[in-house]
């Protein structure tokens, strides 16, 4: 089966593509007067930038990318819409030079720092030499997980996710305090009676049968993250989709009576404080802040049967196991939570202003 | 056997990739929303069954295929229903066809056109004077 062109060349190729559809996109999202099309456009070209990830062999920020930006941000961006003009202003050609200068300079920069990154792949790099590779030899026995990139998000660096949770977390306290929870959802929300009457029967089946299906992926995501691509943030955002499906379809105030805007935001919280959590029970029992090797004193580690979860002869503390199942729980409750709030606080306004009720 | 199965594959994944491209210059030369939406929906659900069953026959019997059949599965419940969410809300917002225009429905007497369906009414004023097919005016 092997054609003519080998294999990096086909890849060259296909690089070349995507990032020439990047760039056409780019321009197009930079032009168009409608913010419509523009967020549409922005859709587009994440899940372009997703597939461009794939084919860099980056399948879980290719996930992200799919999920987040092509999935949730294009909704709340509509959303965001719904309240305002669909049509920016013209701006006149004088205003844009100052922003024209920054954005130019801001690449030209970039392009010349990028100069000095070493190849895709390059084996002598410091990141695939030093760090990366000490990953890719320990990880597996250290935690246990197959997928590294989980093994380094949630354990090696599990400060760090813990920080990127927070801010997520932040995100969701900031849309609610400039938009508020949507509980006192305005009667004239555009979401509010979501698809009703008999014209959207097709709709309402066919959402009917999609969003367990969705929520189920998001729980097949969340727990398969061990081992291939997926995790907390994936999953959660996956989860957040079904309810914000089962709104867009059945009316926000159908789906507030299902996840209440009280429970959505205490369940961010938890996610936070389960995370964190977590990290002072390793200090509490003797060891570093989200050192998982401490999750469980000896005791309790000793009562563990060992084929527990299927790898007899694992070397590693369980309480790496346990540890990184309980932190992406913790994303994905904070994930989930936090898109659905703010799924809330845009929707659950009027295009007149206030909330009222 | 075992050899002709990846060509065939890739012939269908081909194929299927050839009518999305149809598709997408049917979105592009097509004159109105409703045959654009024609043009885009059916090459979407078409063409990627072709390209998944294609994939399949690569693949061979693995877990792959079962994913590629669920992806399949969600792609048919997933197209259609969006082509006829675009649908409907188009004839909602009282887009007239390319061949003539619908007596556009208020919402007041949504409910009793729900029951006799939609009428079309006296051809006044299409946007362009198109070829009139008379199977598709109900009277």
């Amino acid at each position: 089966m092997s054609g003519a062109i080998s294999f990096l060349d086909a890849n060259l190729a296909i690089d070349l593509a995507l990032l020439a559809m990047l760039v056409v996109l780019a321009a197009a999202i930079a032009m168009t007067r409608k913010l419509l099309a523009a967020i549409l456009l922005m859709g587009v070209y994440s899940l372009v930038s997703a597939v461009w990830l794939v084919v860099m062999d980056a399948p879980d920020v290719a996930f992200t990318e799919a999920v987040v930006g092509a999935g949730v941000s294009t909704i709340v961006l509509l959303g965001a819409i719904l309240l305002t003009r669909a049509e920016a202003e013209k701006t006149g050609w004088g205003r844009l030079i100052a922003p024209a200068l920054i954005a130019v300079a801001t690449g030209a920069l970039l392009v010349y720092a990028a100069l000095d990154l070493p190849s895709f792949g390059d084996p002598t790099s410091p990141a695939n030499a030093y760090v990366g590779r000490t990953y890719l030899e320990v990880a597996s026995r250290d935690t246990g997980a197959a997928n590294v990139v989980t093994a380094v998000l949630a354990s090696y660096r599990g400060f760090d996710t813990l920080g990127e949770t927070t801010v997520i977390f932040a995100a969701g306290v900031g849309v609610a305090l400039a938009l508020g929870f949507g509980e006192r959802a305005a009667p004239a929300s555009r979401l509010m009676a979501g698809a009703t009457g008999d014209h959207n029967v097709v709709l309402r089946v066919a959402a009917k049968l999609l969003i367990p299906i969705i929520a189920l992926f998001a729980f097949y995501v969340q727990f398969h993250g061990d081992l291939g691509p997926g995790g907390g943030f994936q999953a959660g955002v996956i989860l957040a989709v079904a309810v914000i499906l089962h709104a867009l379809v059945f009316g926000l105030r159908e789906t507030m009576t299902a996840v209440k805007p009280s429970f959505a935001r205490g369940v961010a919280a938890l996610g936070v404080l389960l995370y964190s959590g977590i990290g002072v029970v390793c200090i509490v029992n003797g060891g570093g802040f989200l050192d998982y090797g401490h999750l469980f004193t000896a005791e309790i580690e000793a009562q563990i049967p060992p084929g527990l979860l299927g790898d007899p002869g694992a070397t590693h503390h369980w309480g790496q196991h346990f540890g990184i199942f309980f932190i992406e729980l913790g994303v994905l409750f904070t994930v989930a939570a936090t898109m659905v709030t703010i799924f809330y606080g845009f929707a659950g306004r009027s295009p007149g202003g206030e909330a009222k009720l | 056997m075992t050899d002709a199965l990846p060509l065939v594959g890739g012939g269908l994944a081909i194929a299927g990739v050839l009518l999305v491209l149809l598709g997408a210059i049917g979105v592009l030369r097509f004159p109105d929303v409703y045959t654009r939406i024609h043009a885009a929906s059916i090459t979407d659900t078409g063409g990627a069954s072709l390209m998944i069953l294609g994939l399949c026959l690569i693949a061979g019997l693995s877990p792959i295929t079962l994913k590629l059949v669920i992806a399949w599965a969600f792609i048919m419940v997933t197209c259609p229903a969006a082509a006829h969410a675009l649908a409907n809300a188009a004839f909602s917002s009282g887009h007239s066809p390319w061949i003539g225009s619908f007596r556009i429905m208020r919402e007041s007497d949504e409910q009793a056109a729900v029951q006799t369906g939609p009428q079309t009414g006296p051809q006044t004023g299409p946007k362009k004077p198109g070829p009139k097919k008379p199977g598709l005016q109900k009277q």
